[in-house]
């Protein structure tokens, strides 16, 4: 019995994909802003791995970075503040045909739309979530964000914020997530290693970049930017252990800027394929009834 | 005045039993006492022997235990409410018999368990029969059964009384048990023989006339099942909700039923997030469905308001109770109108539509399909308490007719594709459709051009919330004006929403008794209104509107505040209440009188 869903086959793109054929609007971003190296990165990777312009789908909550679709050319669609994931996870779980891309930024990540984060972690939903965090609201004019680290003064904590940011690493270990990362905007070459095993991880892979908002919060990241006197410490793979989720938690202790890499990656089924399995195994129990006849019969048992 | 035999009032002595059009039967007892099956048993057995059939339920916002009660209204012609007042009470103990004795008529009967009340004795003419329901069983059944299965033992006595079609009844019953243990349906018969053949002296034996049969098969089933049924036949295989009640057993049915169909329904962690991945689904190119009850409807709102503006098709369900806030969960209540024509921000035009009956809530789910497709827009089916869990019987639907077949329109779009177009209708183009132009479009909530880029320019927003409202427009010209039953004109209309029509529509019946021109009119387009509505209004003297929730700050309803703004009409009155309960006929009958006697 087939199912509404069309084929699963990826088709061939018409022509090959390029940088300029994924460029939509100019961005609106401020100059110097860091998600701009994002944008860029991520139209270099979508070029290197080929993938078909029309099944590529790009989706946004509300911010800054949440523009992100409307600069893809892609299938993009931007949605209200917080729910970008939920609304990704209805794409991805409805066409398994479409490489569904999910961007935000601190708060529509971990504040508004926290909850979600959790749930589409646990749940395994397949898709990449790029969160550029740059420790402040950025598009309401320099509040603080979830991540704004204590004594960051912004119009909300004008003498310091006084709450204890969250750790994104340790709250995506808890939730269950299987693909976590951290990376930097002003890392190029870094980021683009993190996009790339992101995108090819089968399942909930989510990279935290750390991408700074010159407005508000020129510096915040200066610590671990080489060129500004910082150190850029990645994680050594022969050391640690991605599988580890205990060994992921401790690299997660680290104390601000912290290491970038990969923090932790597990294969496990994904909810797309486990509701397509339930879908499967209920239809071969079935047989090969059509799907009118099949509620013609459950009409028929209230008779 | 109700239900009564069509002959004589209910009295012992007669042999042969006596022809009955209807009948109201009340069971009363504890939530897990297995009364919602007898209920459930009965309703079915009618439903297969061309009776008509509406039942009735409470159950208390408990876990388990608690009083409950089960009503089964039983006709031979139609059968329109479940009865204001009971021809027979089933009560199970002291409370039941207390509490409800008042629902029975003048000269009804009350069985009740002996083993468990102590009768008081009314007048009224009111046959007692003790029995013992729970003696009896454990006798019939065994020793370690305790009381279960003393409802099959009700289940039997009642069969034997109503001369009810005991092989089918054993039918309906063998197909229910049949899925568990085998002892489960052996005991169960055990204890239905036992009542069956129970002597209960000198009561009067009854039948029912012999139903109309229409044409092909019935079907009893309740409002939430037929909800379920009519999404599937109308092409949704995706959605995704949260618990609530009563809503919640439609998305258990179709999380079961949908990978049947090969679609998936899931539980989100809120209702923000599975209004969200229904929306998801919309765009990804699905009819999609999401569905809630009042508080949940609530937390919907602000992606409701995405719908609009984004121009994504989606249905969600209400099924309405009691309110405000966590309110009355298992009560009935009319009062969510407003919140689902106008509960969001901004000018977001949808679609809002309400069962009137079970049957209706199979054919409003394709409606509201259709009109989603067409309009790319949310269409919201207000169902409520009542509908949800109450079974009725009816023709079972043609799928031949109704049968949509799901498809996702992933063709590649023409060169001069425009996701927003302002001179005809949004379809958008689902992920995987290929763009000739070379520009693939971005879904957007920010008010935007024709292309979907954002755009805060005047003339554009008011152009595209003018395209938007254009949908209500068009829906309006669309929609069927209702017809009257009735008087066509004359002193009182008695207009109605929702799972008060059959109530409305029999109290329409009683009234031109009392020498009154009455007609009744019954809104199953309740936003936007059909047109040319105000040319019936005109022809009676008073509207009563009646619904179930508050009279407000100036003595309206809320679709009475509706239509008055709307036809500035000052005959438009309310009839209104909020007691949790459905609308019985009396109240109906006395409230239009009232008005007529302009005390309204």
């Amino acid at each position: 019995m087939s199912t509404v869903l069309p084929s699963a086959t990826v088709t061939e793109p018409e022509d090959r994909l390029t940088k300029k054929a994924l460029t939509a609007d100019h961005p609106t971003w401020c100059p110097g802003c860091g998600d701009f190296a994002v944008l860029n990165i991520f139209y270099r990777v979508l070029e290197k791995l080929q993938y078909p312009h029309e099944k590529i789908v790009c989706v946004a909550g509300i911010g800054c970075s949440s523009r992100f679709p409307y600069f893809m050319n892609t299938h993009g669609i931007h949605f209200i503040h917080g729910r970008a994931l939920p609304l990704a996870t209805g794409i991805s779980l409805s066409r398994p045909d479409v490489h569904v891309f999910v961007f935000g930024g601190d708060g529509d990540g971990f504040s508004i739309g926290g909850n979600h984060l959790n749930h589409a972690a646990r749940k395994n939903v397949k898709l990449t979530y790029v969160i550029m965090d740059n420790f402040v609201y950025g598009l309401t004019k320099k509040q603080t964000s979830p991540t704004s680290p204590i004594g960051f003064k912004s119009k909300t904590d004008p003498t310091g914020s006084v709450d204890r940011p969250i750790n994104p690493m340790k709250q995506l270990l808890a939730s269950g997530a299987t693909f976590i990362a951290r990376t930097h905007a002003a890392q190029v070459k870094h980021m683009e290693q993190m996009f790339e095993r992101a995108i090819l991880h089968d399942g909930f892979s989510v990279v935290e970049c750390l991408s700074e908002c010159v407005m508000f919060y020129a510096g915040a990241f200066d610590d671990s930017t080489p060129r500004k006197g910082g150190t850029f410490e990645t994680v050594d793979e022969t050391q640690h252990d991605v599988t580890d989720e205990g060994a992921a938690f401790k690299l997660a202790e680290n104390l601000a800027p912290g290491k970038f890499g990969v923090y932790y990656q597990v294969q496990r089924p994904t909810k797309n394929e486990l509701e397509q399995k339930w879908i499967t195994d209920t239809q071969a129990k079935i047989g090969g009834a059509s799907q009118k006849d099949l509620l013609r019969k459950r009409l028929e048992a209230m008779r | 005045m109700l239900a009564k035999p069509a002959s004589t009032p209910m009295s012992p002595g007669l042999h042969a039993p006596h022809s009955l059009r209807n009948a109201v039967i009340r069971f009363a007892g504890n939530s897990q006492d297995g009364i919602q099956s007898i209920g459930g048993f009965l309703a079915r057995l009618a439903g297969r022997t061309a009776q008509e059939v509406m039942t009735y339920m409470t159950i208390p916002s408990t876990i388990s235990g608690g009083p409950s009660i089960f009503q089964v209204h039983i006709g031979s012609g139609e059968v329109l409410h479940a009865g204001d007042e009971a021809d027979v009470l089933v009560a199970f103990y002291q409370h039941s018999y207390d509490s409800h004795l008042g629902a029975l008529r003048d000269g009804g009967v009350c069985l009740y368990d002996s083993g468990e009340v102590k009768e008081v004795r009314h007048e009224r003419g009111i046959k007692h029969l003790g029995i013992p329901f729970t003696a009896a069983t454990v006798e019939a059944v065994g020793g370690s059964t305790r009381d279960r299965g003393k409802n099959m033992f009700v289940l039997g006595l009642v069969c034997a009384v109503f001369n009810l079609d005991k092989e089918k009844l054993i039918g309906i019953v063998s197909r229910q048990f049949g899925k568990k243990d085998e002892s489960v349906l052996r005991n169960a018969m055990l204890a239905f023989d036992a009542g069956f053949a129970y002597e209960v002296g000198d009561l009067e034996r009854f039948a029912f006339e012999h139903g109309e049969a229409g044409d092909g098969h019935r079907i009893s089933t309740d409002g939430n099942q037929m909800l379920t049924a009519g999404l599937i036949a109308a092409g949704v295989r995706y959605g995704a909700a949260y618990p609530i009640t009563p809503w919640s057993s439609i998305m258990e049915s179709l999380r079961t039923e949908l990978p049947k169909y090969g679609g998936i329904y899931v539980q989100a962690e809120d209702e923000l997030a599975a209004v969200s991945m229904t929306l998801g689904a919309a765009f990804a190119g699905h009819l999609a469905v999401t569905g809630s009850a009042g508080p949940g409807l609530s937390l919907k709102m602000e992606a409701l308001s995405y719908a609009s503006m984004a121009e994504l098709p989606i249905i969600v369900i209400n099924v309405q109770r009691g309110g405000p806030s966590t309110g009355l969960p298992t009560s009935v209540e009319q009062s969510d109108l407003m919140q689902a024509i106008y509960g969001s921000h901004g000018d977001c035009p949808r679609i809002v539509l309400a069962p009137q009956d079970v049957e209706d809530c199979f054919y409003i789910a394709l409606e509201a399909g259709r009109l989603a497709r067409k309009y790319s827009c949310p269409v919201i089916i207000l169902s409520d308490q009542a509908l949800s869990s109450r079974i009725e019987a009816f023709a079972e639907p043609d799928l031949d007719v109704h049968w949509v077949e799901p498809h996702i329109d992933l063709s590649t779009r023409r060169e001069d594709y425009r996701p927003y177009p302002l001179d005809r209708t949004t379809h958008h183009a689902p992920p995987g459709s290929r763009m000739s132009s070379g520009k693939y479009p971005v879904i957007s909530g920010l008010e935007h051009d024709e292309w979907g880029h954002p755009s805060g320019s005047p003339k554009m927003h008011s152009q595209m919330t003018a395209k938007r409202r254009q949908k209500l427009i068009d829906a309006a010209a669309e929609f069927p004006l209702p017809k009257v039953h009735g008087h066509q004109e004359g002193d009182v209309l008695i207009v109605g929403w929702g799972s008060t029509y059959g109530p409305i529509k029999e109290s329409a019946d009683r009234l031109p008794a009392e020498g009154f021109k009455v007609g009744a009119l019954h809104l199953r387009h309740l936003h936007p209104l059909p047109n040319g509505l105000e040319t019936i209004f005109n022809r009676y003297e008073h509207i009563v509107v009646v619904e179930m929730n508050d009279y407000g700050a100036y003595g309206y309803g809320q679709m009475a505040t509706l239509l008055r703004a709307r036809y500035c009409n000052p005959a438009i009155k309310s009839l209104c209440k909020t007691d949790g309960l459905a609308f019985r006929i009396r109240e109906i009958v006395t409230g239009v009188e009232k008005h007529l006697a302009g005390a309204g």
